[in-house]
């Protein structure tokens, strides 16, 4: 049995990346338990994580302090394979400039920008929220990318993003998309893996990244 | 390389099942909203819009499994609009499996419903549906008007400050659609379109009018939209999403191609 831990925290819905999950699980024969949960108990028992995000980072941010869920997704991260999503992966890091300034998990290095209100490419104004399908290029080779071509377009929402710079390489940026500023897209360390997009919305590559998640033993 | 602009197939749903007519020759039930949801997701849609014109309470019951039904077998964005009037709805359409929710009415009768909307749940899901017609006669200046139920209820409101407010108060995307283009497959109010796409930072959805292939391309390009939604090109299979896309593609537009 597969048990999967979906982090819940109360911030929007989680029933897509379960579903998504469960649907992926079929296709690959496996019994699988997905538990969309904030039960300490269930987390620490379960093989994989997921640490989905939703909405502005404030609110998040309080929800995870009030449910003390930090300390669990940082023990997960020491332990066992974890999947962050959207503002899950936005929450891992230092520190957001959203809602005036929030302060995040610190597990990984790094500050969330605004896309900011003149965002350009080519002259061209941009919209914000960045909402739709844009294509991830691959920078490093990992076992979630199997199955998965390089370039493929995957489902993003978000208004604030990671930049890629000049510290991509140590915290381990392995994708990266062009949204009139660089993005880094996907973060991977070790047993973790985060995206900026949406895997349970990107169909068919997103569902191959989740197939790959719930077959990975966290080894890279 | 950049971010695609989106085709989104429309479905519109009376009790659960698909009105205005689907036809396709080669599935089981064109009115389950679901197997024509799965269908057009195969076929490369980008996102799914359900409208549930329902108007019974019994009705809304089966409008809530429909979208469970969909949400647990189509993997793209879902956005479901009609009857949106309280957090409530919006809690019940969201843990159905609903991505966003698209408000109409409602914002137009009580505007901080949108604001309360936004904060409690992220703009993400908030998309503001305005129904708009041209009241600017020849030689005016183009103006549009809020319309509500339908076309048929004016509200005085100026379509390009109403969608700005919109924004202002958390609207993460706009639905635009032209009550006068509407079903007449005269293409989209290109216009109407770039004006309020102009007006706003957020992503815009044209809609009403599409007949042909090109009516999409102009969309984004002339009309500048960010999306564009179609429902009678694709139900009928006078074109296919696929040919859509490869069409817009030909003419330069960026899409996903499947």
């Amino acid at each position: 049995m597969n048990k999967i831990a979906v982090i819940d925290y109360g911030m929007g819905n989680l029933h897509s990346v379960a579903k998504a999950l469960e649907h992926v699980g079929a296709q690959l024969g496996q019994q699988i338990e997905v538990s969309v949960t904030s039960d300490p108990q269930l987390i620490a028992q379960s093989d994989r994580v997921i640490f989905p995000g939703v909405g502005a980072i404030r609110d998040c941010m309080a929800e995870i302090n009030r449910l003390n869920i930090g300390s669990l997704v940082r023990e997960a991260v020491l332990s066992k394979p974890v999947f962050a999503i959207c503002v899950g992966m936005q929450a891992l890091m230092d520190r957001s400039e959203e809602n005036g300034g929030v302060d995040c998990l610190g597990i990984i290095e790094g500050q969330v920008k605004f896309f900011g209100e003149e965002l350009k490419d080519d002259g061209q104004k941009l919209k914000v929220p960045h909402m739709g399908w844009n294509e991830v290029e691959q920078l490093t080779p990992h076992p979630l990318w199997q199955g998965i071509p390089d370039r493929s377009r995957f489902y993003f929402v978000h208004s604030y993003y990671l930049p890629h710079d000049s510290r991509s390489a140590e915290r381990g940026v392995v994708g990266v998309t062009r949204y009139g500023v660089d993005v880094a897209a996907v973060l991977a360390q070790k047993n973790l893996f985060a995206t900026q997009f949406h895997p349970e919305k990107s169909q068919e590559v997103g569902l191959t990244l989740l197939r790959n998640f719930l077959q990975w033993d966290g080894q890279v | 390389m950049g971010l695609a602009k989106r085709i989104i197939p429309c479905l519109d749903c009376e009790n659960g099942r698909v009105v205005k007519g689907v036809q396709f020759v080669d599935i089981r039930d064109a009115g389950d909203p679901v197997e024509v949801s799965k269908r057009y997701c195969d076929a490369g849609a980008d996102e799914i819009t359900f409208l549930d014109i329902t108007a019974s309470h019994e009705g809304r019951e089966t409008t809530v499994h429909t979208v469970e039904a969909i949400a647990s077998q189509v993997f793209i964005p879902l956005t479901v609009g009609g009857g949106i009037r309280t957090l409530e709805d919006i809690r019940t359409m969201l843990n159905a499996g609903a991505d966003k929710v698209a408000i109409n009415t409602a914002a137009v009768t009580n505007p901080d419903f949108v604001r309360a909307a936004a904060e409690r749940f992220g703009s993400q899901c908030i998309v503001v549906a305005i129904d708009a017609k041209r009241v600017s006669t020849e030689g005016e200046p183009l103006r549009w008007e809020i319309f509500t139920h339908g076309g048929r209820n004016p509200t005085g409101l100026d379509a390009i400050d109403w969608a700005r407010k919109m924004v202002e108060l958390g609207a993460g995307e706009i639905l635009l659609t032209s009550m006068d283009r509407d079903g007449t497959k005269n293409g989209f109010d290109l216009e109407l379109c770039r004006a309020v796409s102009r007006a706003v930072p957020v992503p815009i959805i044209a809609s009403g009018g599409v007949g042909n292939l090109q009516h999409l391309v102009d969309g984004v390009i002339e009309g500048e939209a960010d999306a564009v939604l179609a429902a009678s090109i694709f139900h009928f299979q006078e074109y296919t999403i696929g040919e859509a896309k490869a069409y817009m593609a030909e003419q330069g537009v960026e899409v996903r191609l499947v």
